[in-house]
């Protein structure tokens, strides 16, 4: 966990490197009941112009929210966490998958009403592109 | 066309839906979160919560199948198989804990028509069992105006 005290507007957060396959996909269909088939046949994927099988939006999210909850050290401190999905993550039928990269700053802290909150903009990139656009998160400092 | 009449209103509100650990812990596998607060209780009630932690992402879970049903209906007259996700913003009033029983009512918030493409914005606002707020969430969803 961070040290809250020391929290100041330019911290950068540890970043998070991570690989996105095709079995990632499945469990991720099962957990969260999204079970469009864009995310797991090439064949519907290609049929709606994509170039082959994308990740969930909202898987991207979650991973991307990793990097903060594990900064933070505790997933119930996130207050608000917003995204734009702007580029999909096309994830490859083998082993390596997609790789993802994550890294976020802390660009304000603010006092409200006895607790601090810091607010972290979040960068996700795959394939050397920006999958998340205007990406940020509040969360609850301890 | 999706049906602008739609617009402004909120649907009824869906049967409350039970939090239980293991799908908090089912969750957090498939996203690849070890925080120990959301598998172990024991964990979870030193760290001050009440029960197991969800991950702030896991309102998804019980909305989009929401979200789904109404985007589906043939009366609003949306491309449900071309849609995109745009973007989702999730706002947590408090942590979702197992346990809660919650109670989701979807808005339709704005719906507009621009460079080809069919633009909503559907709010959900997710209550506890005593009908406090928990979560407000807000997905932009995209088709295209054929």
């Amino acid at each position: 966990m961070t040290d809250p005290v020391a929290v100041a507007v330019g911290d950068e957060l540890p970043p998070l490197a991570l690989r996105i396959t095709r079995a990632d996909l499945v469990r991720y269909a099962g957990a969260s009941g999204d079970f469009n088939p864009i995310h797991w046949s090439d064949r519907i994927a290609g049929s709606a112009g994509l170039p082959g099988v994308i990740a969930h939006g909202m898987l991207t999210m979650a991973l991307a929210g990793r990097m903060i909850t594990t900064w933070v050290g505790d997933p119930g401190a996130v207050r608000s966490y917003g995204v734009r999905f702007t580029r999909p993550v096309v994830v490859p039928d083998d082993d390596e998958g997609a790789c993802v990269e994550i890294s976020g700053e802390v660009v304000e802290v603010v006092e409200d009403g006895g607790v601090r909150i810091a607010r972290v903009a979040i960068t996700a990139r795959s394939d050397g592109r920006t999958v998340l656009g205007r990406a940020t998160a509040e969360v609850l400092l301890p | 066309m999706p049906d602008p009449a739609f617009v402004g209103r909120a649907l009824p509100p869906a049967e409350p839906y039970r939090i239980v650990r293991e799908k908090i812990r089912e969750f957090a596998l498939a996203i690849g979160e070890s925080a120990l607060v959301c598998h172990d209780v024991e964990a979870a009630r030193a760290a001050g919560h009440p029960d197991l932690v969800a991950p702030p992402t896991f309102t998804v879970t019980f909305t989009m199948p929401l979200i789904e049903a109404f985007l589906r209906d043939p009366e609003f007259g949306w491309d449900y198989p071309r849609m995109v996700h745009g973007d989702q913003r999730i706002t947590l009033h408090r942590p979702i804990h197992g346990g809660d029983e919650l109670t989701t009512t979807v808005h339709v918030d704005e719906l507009r028509t621009r460079g080809g493409s069919h633009l909503l914005t559907l709010r959900c606002e997710v209550a506890d069992s005593a009908g406090t707020s928990v979560a407000t969430t807000n997905a932009l969803l995209v088709t295209q105006a054929s």
